[in-house]
């Protein structure tokens, strides 16, 4: 069912773990669907992420996408992050069967609910970032099965 | 595949050699359509009806009450329908219960679109429904209830015989769904009172795309599949004759076998539970503490996720399955496990193990210890875990 790069990632999840007082951390997902990540960044005052950990409750999607997520935005500035989309994700894991594409979104999700946590605390708005949406099956384009 | 633990009989089982042994011959050697004058069709014939004989031993009822069908879901769709329209004229209301296969369910949703009225009766904690509820739920224009002998996730065993008698009483035709039950615990249509019950082969070491329909003689029902004379003309179609010597010599070896095989299992099962639960923190059982099905094992681990599990399950070569949402492939976790009151985020950290006669003890351990690790790592990686820890604290 998945590709060898997505079970790389679930075997060896990249950044796992917490940031003891977090420049932004995010929570979306929910436990109804099954699927919940966290993101923790430190950014430094350059707007620099330079450092990220995730925790993920959830399938062999969720655990690849959040962990390639944090792949993606370690080293990168608070714009550049933002940039970061679920398709992004997807490619770069060689993508997800359809029935899990909407795990992509909830890693894209906690990026910017991360981001967004950052903003609030440090009194800044974030060019192109809206509050985020929690419920996540509230934005997917799957079908139901 | 190399060490491979199959620990997902629930879903199928391995075809016993026996089995296929018995089967084989009807290929290529007596391979005629039992319904053939000329003398090279008798052996088919003769084997056809033995192993309706076979089938009807291992629930007491008789021979021509047999009908061979595709599989258990075939089996399930023809008593729900037939039955309705057979006894429309008596009533449209049908019992049934929340934590029926699917083939049972889905059946019930197509018959309330045809202007049926089905009652869905809860179950409790352990999966069991109540005898006064049902009472209470039968009415003049009932006229069917469907209750599984014994339910494929959690493994709880119903009460059929009392379910048989309420109905008895009530002059209400009763149908089982005894896929898992059938070749795995002792079932008697008569001490039961079961007026139909459906069967699939490959879930005690039979074949694929073979079960029964038993039906008692009295019951008014339709064909099913209109055709040939073949199941007295109730469900046309040639009949699957290695299909059907496979199912009957399965039903042979497990009335055989069974008692052997009931005490086995379950001592393995329990072991496992046992095991499990003392030795994994913040685990829960789900289904009857002992009336299930004795080769039946159903954990919620909270705060991790089923299908985390099975990937880690299967790298080790074991195989298992989980009701969590993600496998089923919809937003929500098993309707079985909802219906025992399990929130969300619990069930959808489900483990089901079912094991075969196959299965030792080396296994069994193998499986605890590896499942210790497992939970650990996962939930080294859960948000849910890092919450409660903290909450502790």
């Amino acid at each position: 069912m998945y590709s060898e790069k997505v079970m790389d990632h679930f075997n060896n999840p990249r950044n796992v773990g917490e940031i003891e007082n977090p420049s932004g951390v995010g929570t979306v997902g929910n436990a109804k669907c099954g699927d919940i990540m966290r993101m923790y960044f430190d950014i430094d005052e350059q707007g620099v992420i330079r450092d990220v950990k995730f925790k993920t409750f959830g399938c062999g999607a969720a655990v690849a996408t959040s962990s390639m997520a944090t792949e993606l935005v370690k080293g990168k500035t608070v714009k550049e992050a933002l940039e970061v989309t679920n398709k992004a994700v997807m490619e770069a894991l060689d993508g997800l069967p359809p029935v899990k594409v909407h795990c992509s979104l909830l890693a894209e999700e906690a990026i910017h609910a991360a981001l967004w946590d950052y903003a609030q605390k440090n009194h800044i708005v974030i060019e192109g970032l809206k509050e985020p949406v929690n419920d996540i099956a509230e934005k997917s384009e799957d079908e139901e099965y | 595949m190399d060490n491979l633990i199959y620990l997902d009989n629930a879903a199928t089982t391995r075809v016993s050699e026996e089995v296929l042994n018995e089967m084989l011959p009807f290929f290529r050697e007596t391979y005629s359509n039992p319904s053939a004058v000329y003398r090279f069709a008798g052996e088919s014939k003769k084997a056809v009806d033995h192993a309706r004989k076979r089938a009807a031993e291992l629930i007491g009822a008789n021979v021509e009450e047999i009908y061979f069908t595709g599989g258990g879901s075939e089996s399930d769709n023809w008593a729900l329908k037939a039955v309705a329209e057979a006894y429309s004229f008596k009533g449209k209301h049908i019992i049934t219960s929340k934590i029926e296969h699917h083939a049972i369910l889905h059946t019930c949703e197509y018959l309330e679109k045809q202007g049926y009225e089905v009652t869905y009766l809860d179950v409790d904690e352990e999966g069991k429904i109540s005898l006064e509820e049902l009472k209470a739920a039968i009415r003049p224009d009932t006229i069917l209830i469907s209750i599984m002998a014994a339910n494929n996730e959690i493994g709880t065993i119903e009460p059929i015989a009392e379910i048989g008698k309420i109905a008895h009483e009530n002059g209400v035709l009763f149908h089982t769904d005894a896929v898992q039950a059938y070749g795995h615990i002792p079932i008697n249509v008569d001490d039961m009172n079961i007026d139909m019950l459906s069967a699939s082969g490959h879930k005690f070491n039979g074949p694929k795309g073979i079960g029964i329909l038993y039906i008692r003689k009295g019951v008014k029902i339709r064909s099913f599949i209109h055709g040939g004379a073949q199941e007295r003309s109730r469900r046309a179609g040639t009949s699957n004759v290695p299909g059907i010597v496979g199912f009957g010599k399965a039903a042979q070896i497990a009335g055989e076998t069974m008692e052997e095989r009931v005490a086995k299992e379950t001592a393995l099962r329990d072991h496992l539970m046992e095991r499990v639960l003392a030795e994994v923190p913040y685990v829960k059982l789900n289904g009857h503490r002992t009336d299930r099905l004795p080769n039946n094992v159903n954990f919620c681990f909270r705060f991790i996720e089923g299908e985390s599990l099975l990937i880690l399950l299967d790298q080790l070569g074991v195989c298992a399955s989980s009701g969590s949402a993600c496998t089923s492939g919809s937003l929500d976790p098993s309707h079985v496990l909802l219906a025992i009151g399990l929130p969300h985020e619990i069930a959808h950290g489900s483990l089901r193990i079912t094991l075969s006669e196959e299965t030792t003890l080396e296994d069994i351990d193998f499986v605890a210890d590896e499942l210790k690790k497992i939970v650990g790592r996962l939930r080294g990686m859960s948000p849910l875990y890092e919450d409660f820890v903290k909450k502790q604290k």
